[in-house]
């Protein structure tokens, strides 16, 4: 009689357990299945210069960020600050994919707001995001210096997700052979 | 009743409007009964309870084109479905698949039904018993009160 008796609270402290666990996922955050796996190659014309093609593959040999952004997302404005100083205090080798933007909005964004990358690529009908696994910008991949993807970040980047996250795991990237 | 009419034929009205933006051309029969169950079997990851099929999303209107494209160049369904879960990883899949790291998914249900049943006939053969020995004890009190009241008379 006694041991049944907690049965119930057992059950209880169980479901609460879970329910609490599943109270800090976040449903937005689906796993990559290309964290690990060579990054997909693209091919497309830099914002700033839409004659010139940039390969994904100009970027092997070194630690590599990929930011997908628009100017049409609302949440990239919240990650630009971040970007922007980031950007100015280190050497970062930030690569942007304006995605599914019309090219006079990306360039008007980022005279307006500042520009934290190396160069931005245009992806205006978003069939190279697609292959990214792109479905919710902003997004940024980290790739390391052999072409791997190694990390993927969903959302606004924030300070605190540089410091935790990102800084430690790019130095210890670039330490990496190519 | 006229009301009533006008809602019924306004709903239906809006059902219609509501599939319209999953009409796509095809000229082979069989490309466009394949494309319709594709769509209705990849989910869309901006609204993700909805599939592809039911999303006006952005992310849903591109996926349903690189479908439609793909039929159209002779894919077959393993491999557009293959193209899907490449990128953004099983979850794309609305119906999960069968397999080891799912299993709980799929058979949890028919594990908690046959715990269910294992702990209803176990409670029910222990009660049966229960009830039998009171019925025992209760007659037996009786007919030691009985017996006592004899003696002392």
């Amino acid at each position: 009689m006694t041991l049944r008796a907690f049965i119930p609270l057992a059950v209880f402290l169980l479901l609460i357990t879970l329910l609490w666990a599943g109270l800090k996922l976040d449903p937005r955050k689906i796993p990559s299945p290309l964290v690990n796996k060579p990054a997909p190659e693209f091919s497309l014309p830099r914002l700033d210069a839409p004659d010139k093609i940039v390969n994904s593959k100009d970027f092997l040999g070194q630690v590599w960020l990929l930011n997908i952004w628009a100017s049409w997302c609302v949440a990239c404005r919240s990650e630009h600050p971040v970007l922007n100083a980031w950007t100015q205090q280190e050497d970062v080798f930030l690569i942007g994919m304006d995605y599914k933007d019309k090219p006079e909005d990306g360039t008007n964004w980022l005279k307006v707001l500042g520009n934290p990358y190396r160069l931005s690529v245009m992806d205006e009908n978003g069939r190279s995001g697609m292959d990214w696994g792109v479905y919710g910008v902003p997004e940024t991949f980290v790739i390391d210096k052999k072409g791997v993807i190694r990390y993927k970040h969903i959302g606004p980047i924030s300070w605190d997700d540089l410091r935790t996250t990102l800084k430690p795991l790019i130095s210890k990237l670039k330490q990496e052979s190519s | 009743m006229k009301q009533v009419m006008i809602l019924i034929v306004a709903l239906l009205w809006m059902n219609q409007s509501y599939a319209a933006f999953n009409l796509k051309q095809f000229d082979n029969p069989e490309h466009a009964a394949r494309y319709e169950d594709l769509i209705y079997q990849i989910r869309c990851l901006v609204c993700q309870n909805q599939t592809i099929a039911d999303s006006d999303a952005d992310l849903a209107k591109d996926l349903r084109n690189e479908i439609h494209k793909k039929i159209l160049s002779g894919q077959s369904d393993q491999q557009i479905i293959d193209f899907m879960v490449e990128r953004y990883g099983e979850f794309v899949l609305y119906k999960p698949r069968m397999q080891l790291k799912t299993w709980l998914l799929w058979g949890g249900p028919a594990l908690l039904l046959i715990t269910g049943i294992i702990i209803l006939i176990f409670n029910h053969s222990r009660r049966n018993k229960q009830v039998d020995l009171e019925i025992d004890q209760h007659v037996l009190k009786k007919a030691q009160n009985l017996l006592d009241k004899d003696n002392n008379q």
